[in-house]
């Protein structure tokens, strides 16, 4: 299987890739990063794009960690997000995701920004972008511009990122005292995500003493829950209703077995991703178990009982 | 159509071609430049057949434009050995860790990156390893069983020969699947 004939061209900066879609702008223009995607979809789902952009920017690899958010260049690939002690400490769930990602090639070679843009709807990283409430970070021959990652993602393969832009990163606020998790089940043949869930609760109380006036006394109560799930429908979700049955609660299993109950109540029956690998139905029953999953694992690691990452 | 001029080091041995855009490595190293131990199976990057490594990295070359590999250095499973059979080959070999041996090249490239990485790695961290390595003729036991013979006599042969210059371990505390 060949890809069709395309033009190819190599970006050596961001500025010389905005250039080539301004250049390019009348044409059929894809952007290729790792390639694991794009290169695939070439070869066998029919995208014959006219011209082929490719980045090759250093400067989109690196991984910035400050005080309370990290930024993830575009072009770091999954591995790297694995490896990087940065990403690791700072952004847990990041690494964990990336983790799970493919198999050692693929992991090699993807990149975040990839996968992102890709927006395939059984990819790990869009659930854990969305859990951490990140921001894309775009930019465009005008300026940047940021998108929180809830207005990111608008279907299978489509996303906030308009003509003549290119996403240059994430940006990851770092979370309080708390947990996290990625709990996926794997198409095997594949490697995407049937279902994926990912979930990053910050709690209070604890160890420090209950918040003041609350009538949980010492116990930890959750005061912040983003749990979002990808595979279940056509684009990586939220899902508010499991959110909120954590809201304010203690993190212990009747919680999470209450909040698990929610999984698919903020879906659609009829806009339950089905294909022939598993149906709606079944990946509805898979997203209750996976919720539930993730989130004892964050319990646990929020109880201080399982080593992060 | 565009071509492209590339230049790129294959098993030690600098190599000038041109492509066009659409030509992918695997093609570009088995039909333009005479490479063959990487094989095309599934191409569609699930399968690992065509896996070389690139830069130190295991990649599937199916799934890289030849032009991405302008000015990279890729080391093909024929170019692990050295006048005979490496460690990891020959540790396939004894242990049995083929059957058809289609999937071996790419089986080797990764096994490769692995040991670099993890010279001592437990089965599960294997498993996960060649993940993306199918073999579609037998099971996976007897390649676990060759990784596992490679890196005991890796570290034999490290210890009898350079006891200072050893590769530091860096374990990855993933939870076991």
């Amino acid at each position: 299987m060949f890809p069709a004939e395309f033009d190819y061209e190599r970006a050596a900066s961001v500025s010389e890739a905005l250039d080539l879609l301004e250049k390019h702008a009348g044409a059929d223009v894809e952007i290729l990063a790792g390639g694991h995607s794009l290169v695939p979809a070439m070869k066998t789902e029919g995208r014959e794009p006219d011209v082929v952009v490719d980045l090759d920017v250093p400067a989109l690899e690196a991984v910035n960690a400050l005080d309370d958010r990290t930024v993830v260049g575009a072009l770091t690939t999954y591995a790297t997000l694995v490896d990087s002690g940065a990403v690791r400490s700072t952004v847990p769930l990041v690494a964990e995701a990336a983790s799970e990602v493919g198999d050692t090639q693929i992991r090699n070679r993807g990149t975040i920004g990839g996968n992102l843009a890709a927006a395939h709807p059984g990819a790990d990283l869009p659930a854990a972008a969305l859990a951490s409430d990140a921001v894309v970070l775009l930019r465009n021959r005008d300026g940047k511009r940021e998108v929180p990652i809830t207005d990111f993602f608008r279907g299978d393969g489509e996303t906030a990122v308009e003509r003549g832009e290119l996403l240059t990163g994430v940006r990851v606020p770092h979370t309080d005292e708390g947990g996290f998790a990625y709990a996926k089940k794997t198409h095997p043949a594949t490697g995407y995500a049937m279902v994926g869930v990912a979930a990053v609760v910050e709690t209070d109380g604890g160890a420090e003493g209950g918040g003041a006036g609350d009538d949980t006394g010492g116990e930890t109560t959750v005061s912040s829950a983003r749990v979002a799930a990808t595979g279940a429908v056509d684009r990586a979700i939220r899902l508010p209703s499991v959110e909120d049955a954590l809201a304010d609660g203690p993190l212990d299993s009747a919680a999470i077995d209450a909040a698990a109950s929610e999984a698919t109540a903020d879906i659609d029956p009829e806009r339950r991703r089905s294909d022939p690998y598993a149906s709606g139905e079944f990946r509805g029953e898979l997203l209750e178990t996976y919720v539930a999953r993730a989130l004892e694992t964050t319990a646990d690691r929020a109880a201080g009982d399982t080593p992060t990452a | 159509m565009s071509t492209h001029d590339i230049s790129l080091t294959v098993d030690g041995t600098t190599e000038a071609l041109t492509v066009e855009s659409r030509t992918l490595l695997v093609h570009a190293l088995r039909d333009e430049l005479g490479y063959t131990a990487p094989n095309v199976g599934c191409e569609s990057g699930k399968c690992g057949a065509c896996t070389v490594e690139m830069d130190g990295d295991a990649v599937k070359s199916c799934t890289v434009l030849a032009v991405q590999a302008d000015g990279s250095e890729v080391t093909t499973a024929a170019g692990l050995a050295e006048g005979g059979l490496d460690p990891v080959q020959r540790a396939f070999h004894d242990e049995h860790g083929l059957q058809c041996g289609y999937c071996t090249p790419g089986m080797l490239a990764t096994t490769h990156q692995l040991l670099d990485e993890n010279p001592d790695p437990s089965r599960a961290e294997i498993r996960r390893a060649l993940k993306g390595n199918v073999c579609r003729c037998t099971g996976y036991g007897n390649v676990v069983d060759a990784v596992e013979t490679a890196a005991e006599r890796l570290a034999d042969e490290r210890g009898e020969s350079n006891e200072s210059g050893e590769r530091t371990e860096r374990p990855r505390a993933e939870a076991e699947d």
